[in-house]
């Protein structure tokens, strides 16, 4: 499929590595997808699947010794991937904003939210502190936090959790970017929270046109905010589409077995469905399709060959049985 | 089990970061050097240095062998007294790591047992060991060591107090250095306490000291080696800086910072090689211990791993 | 607030009773004091009526009273060796210890957080390395060895600095001040280096571990991705989270500098308090000892004070909170 204008993001093919003592280890390894402006990408997977240092390398922080060692990154069909660092820092907080798993930890817990959130501002936006502070106590009003004019004093260690998480997405969007990267929003919230929060992201990206890359383990936030998925497994995207289609009708073995395993409310079971096995660790990466060794339909080319993603129907999957069931022998569309 | 022990430790990761690292396996070589020299020291020395008989007064101040009017005979000088340097350096750092590892031990015992007992039994027992340990650890090492050593030096008049200096000192240095062994092992003892095995050991109805010195005391060994690598170069330090202040050890059976003491007095006259040998050896052995407590601290650290 | 500092007051005046307790158990029962102060020809009729006069036969309750009492009033008693009141000669020594620490103190700090906060943001600069290289250095070359260096390198060989004793001093009221003549900023040079050399080196070790540690937090990568410039998040944020921290173990680690004069002062003839109480260690002049343990533990209570106080003040997060969101 080909589109006519350029994907807000664009990840071709992006491998990272980090060399350790032991050998260089691949986190991610040639992963692609697209992000449209306004949309909401969900990216799922178990720990470990690299979903994380996907996120990481977009927005430019990954830690070294890792390192981006191929594909490309354009954003708004600008590559972004090989730029300097200064060049990079004027695109994060501006264009491409991130928000991290915990909240208490995400904010400096010297400096009030006022001076995080103003000094955010100036930095980016080229207003007056005056101004800054107006439009902090604006934002701050819509993400829902009360008394906004008062509270911005305080320091982050006088909110609560989902209050935190608030002011941490006010700061991600205060400098208007088109993209935020959301890792883990809402792990670390209480459950009654993490609606609230979701729903508060969900309204604010409506409003603001902004895109989202949500990763996370949780399908269940994936289900309620996503507009399409993607699910990784051992660095690479094993199937990628709507998010109803995923869910309801996923091709890949990995991805069924995936939404298997979730109760629904209903149901009458008495096991929960898993996958036998575990996902493997960077060193033990099994050659050819690396689902392989808990894959219940695994042919021997599986064992061998590492299937590339292209579109199946309604989604686009990597893997060879999905591929040789619909088209027959692999390389037709 | 030991070699069990021994061929799980050469397999580690940590024997592979040592081997990595020059610079340790370097200090690690030095130090080796400097403690076989010690304790061959009668073997390699030229001369007794502390035996009257052997010292001539003509031979005083004679420089090292590179300059004008050296000779084989003193390699590296001689003193006031006519004593070789190099076999006094070689007797001196006999002393001076003797009251260095002694002290050690002394301190490691103290600070662990209180250790275990304090994070064993906890309640009021641990209440008080630790407002001692708080109470100590604001005061610095050295001034606790001189504290003791002035006030044992009041108790024993005299002479008895010459006989006794290696015992007083000993106990005044390993007294300034057992708080950081207790609090780390109390530390460990008290998440150890609450596992299972030893719940297990007590329901079997083992006895309390047992437990603690079979069960959780091999557990809590690591840091307890590292901080007392560490303690070693403190106590060198501080066992040369006692001498060198004159309250350590005297000049008799001198320590390297008592020769510096007695070199001191020479350097305006120009005869510097009786302080700076004796200074470099006692800088460099505690720069080498140094190196390897480092070492050890960042190996055994399981956050770096 | 006030109920944290009376608190910590409290805690304070326990502390110093341990130590007077202490410094009096030495006082009274190390060693005879009677005999200490008479010589050989005294009667033993004259020895009585001294203990008489002393006080020594009193209740043990009473006399430590007396004990307390008295050095609250700044009397120390009198040195058995001198001869001269204890609390004169501390008083008289007192500003060469403090000037010297104080110089010593400043010249670790100035010194020793810029290295430590440039090691931890620049680990792989050559300059880190040589800094790192110093630091090492500094714990393991005994503080009397880097002063008898620096006594042979500047005063020996090169002779450019003074080797011993405070040079001119000025007196204003009961202070004596090196700071006001050239020989005696040029004497002070040497000591207060050797003798701030130990700290600077911890100061730089602390530093440079506290900003390692923050520099890896959430906080500052958000602040990253926030796409705050460099200085702001190093110089900014991560500095000041670092400083914190280290201002309570420096606070701390100052004390012991005055601690540490001992040696320096031996070093280089520097009559302080510290060398007065090497003499008396040698000599066993039990007054001073005591005077001298007292003393350094009252700096010793009042910095610990200080430091603790200003710790609340700088970290928000242990001021009461008014609120909960």
């Amino acid at each position: 499929m080909s589109t006519s204008y350029a994907a807000l993001l664009e990840i071709s093919d992006l491998k990272v590595e980090f060399p350790t003592r032991r050998g260089t280890l691949v986190a991610v390894n040639g992963v692609s997808f697209n992000i449209e402006p306004g949309e909401v990408l969900g990216l799922v997977g178990e720990s470990g699947a690299g979903k994380s240092m996907t996120g990481n390398a977009i927005i430019g922080l990954l830690e070294a010794p890792g390192r981006i060692a191929g594909g490309a990154i354009r954003l708004a069909g600008r590559r972004i991937d090989d730029l300097p660092y200064e060049e990079m820092r004027k695109i994060r907080g501006r264009e491409i904003g991130a928000i991290f798993q915990d909240p208490l930890t995400s904010l400096n817990p010297l400096y009030t939210i006022e001076r995080q959130l103003v000094e955010t501002m100036t930095t980016h936006l080229g207003i007056s502190k005056g101004k800054a502070r107006e439009r902090a106590i604006e934002l701050l009003h819509e993400v829902g936090i009360p008394s906004a004019g008062e509270r911005i004093h305080h320091y982050p260690h006088q909110f609560s959790g989902g209050m935190r998480q608030r002011v941490v997405i006010a700061l991600a969007l205060c400098s208007d970017p088109k993209l935020i990267i959301a890792d883990e929003p809402t792990t670390a919230l209480d459950v009654s929270i993490q609606a609230q929060i979701i729903g508060l992201m969900k309204k604010l990206c409506r409003d603001y046109q902004t895109a989202i890359l949500l990763i996370t383990h949780d399908m269940g936030v994936i289900a309620e905010t996503a507009d399409r998925v993607a699910v990784m497994y051992a660095g690479r995207v094993v199937e990628i589409g709507s998010v109803r289609d995923v869910v309801r009708r996923g091709q890949h073995p990995y991805t069924r077995g995936l939404m298997g395993s979730i109760p629904k409310i209903g149901d009458n079971v008495e096991h929960l469905s898993q996958i036998d096995g575990a996902m493997p660790g960077l060193t033990e990466v099994p050659s050819g399709c690396a689902f392989h060794p808990r894959c219940g339909v695994a042919m021997s080319v599986c064992r061998q060959d590492t299937p590339i993603l292209q579109r199946c129907d309604h989604t686009e999957v990597a893997c060879w049985q999905v591929v040789d069931a619909r088209t027959g022998p692999k390389g037709e569309a | 089990m030991v070699i069990e022990s021994f061929r799980r430790f050469v397999g580690s990761d940590i024997w592979f970061s040592f081997k990595q690292s020059k610079v340790t396996l370097c200090a690690a070589a030095v130090s080796a050097a400097i403690i076989l020299a010690a304790v061959a020291a009668p073997l390699i020395s030229l001369q007794n240095p502390f035996d009257p008989v052997v010292l001539d007064l003509m031979d005083a101040f004679s420089p090292p062998v590179w300059l004008e009017e050296g000779s084989w005979v003193f390699p590296l000088g001689s003193d006031d007294q006519g004593r070789d340097l190099y076999s006094a350096i070689l007797y001196g750092s006999r002393v001076s790591l003797l009251i260095g590892f002694s002290s050690v031990v002394l301190a490691m015992f103290v600070g662990v047992t209180l250790g275990l007992v304090a994070g064993y039994v906890g309640g009021v027992v641990d209440g008080v060991i630790m407002r001692v340990a708080d109470v100590q650890i604001s005061f610095p090492a050295i001034l606790i060591a001189l504290l003791i050593d002035g006030v044992m030096r009041a108790l024993l008049p005299g002479g008895r107090h010459e006989e006794m200096v290696f015992y007083v000192l000993v106990l005044s240095i390993g007294l300034s250095q057992w708080v950081q062994f207790a609090r780390t092992v109390r530390g460990s003892t008290m998440v150890e306490r609450n596992k299972e095995y030893v719940q297990a050991a007590r329901v079997i109805g083992i006895s309390a000291p047992m437990i603690m010195l079979r069960h959780i005391l091999p557990n809590v060994m690591g840091p307890v080696l590292v901080i007392g690598t560490i303690s070693l170069a403190v106590a060198i330090l501080t066992e040369a800086t006692l001498s060198f202040l004159g309250v350590g050890v005297p000049p008799t059976e001198p320590s390297l910072g008592t020769l510096i003491r007695v070199g001191q007095d020479f350097l305006f006259s120009g005869e510097w090689w009786i302080v700076i040998f004796p200074g470099v050896t006692l800088a460099t052995l505690i720069l080498a211990v140094n190196l390897l407590g480092d070492w050890m601290r960042d190996a055994f650290n399981p956050k770096l791993r | 607030m006030m109920a944290l500092v009376l608190r910590r007051l409290l805690q304070s005046i326990v502390v110093m009773l341990v130590v007077a307790l202490m410094a009096f158990t030495i006082f009274r029962y190390v060693g005879d004091p009677v005999a200490m102060m008479v010589g050989q020809e005294t009667s033993l009729e004259e020895r009585a009526q001294l203990r008489v006069t002393l006080g020594l036969d009193d209740p043990i309750p009473v006399q430590f009273g007396r004990f307390v009492i008295s050095m609250a009033q700044g009397n120390f008693g009198i040195s058995y060796q001198i001869g001269r009141p204890v609390s004169e000669l501390l008083v008289e020594r007192l500003p060469a210890t403090l000037e010297l620490s104080g110089i010593a103190a400043l010249f670790a700090l100035l010194v020793g957080i810029p290295m430590g906060v440039y090691t931890a943001l620049y680990p792989t600069r050559w300059l880190s390395k040589i800094f790192l290289g110093i630091s090492l250095i500094g714990i393991s070359l005994p503080t009397f060895l880097i002063g008898i260096l620096l006594i042979l390198l500047f005063g020996v060989t090169l002779g450019w600095l003074p080797t011993f004793g405070r040079g001119e001093v000025v007196a204003i009221g009961g202070w004596t001040t090196g700071l006001m003549s050239t020989s005696g900023l040029k004497s002070l040079i040497m000591p207060a280096f050797t003798l701030g050399m130990f700290q600077l080196t911890l100061i730089m070790r602390l530093v440079r571990s506290e900003m390692l540690e923050v520099l890896r937090t959430d906080y500052i990568k958000f602040a990253r991705a926030r796409g705050l410039s460099n200085r702001v998040v190093n110089l900014g944020h991560a500095l000041k989270n670092t400083l914190v921290p280290v201002i309570t173990i420096t606070g701390l680690q100052l004390g012991s500098i005055i601690a540490f004069a001992i040696i320096t002062e031996t070093v280089f003839q520097w009559p302080g308090m510290g060398l007065l109480f090497i003499q008396a260690i040698s000599m066993v002049d039990i007054p001073i000892m005591a005077a001298y343990l007292v003393l350094i533990a009252f700096f010793f209570v009042i910095i610990n004070l200080i430091v603790d106080l200003l710790y609340h003040v700088v970290d928000p997060r242990l001021r009461i909170d008014t609120d909960q969101g």
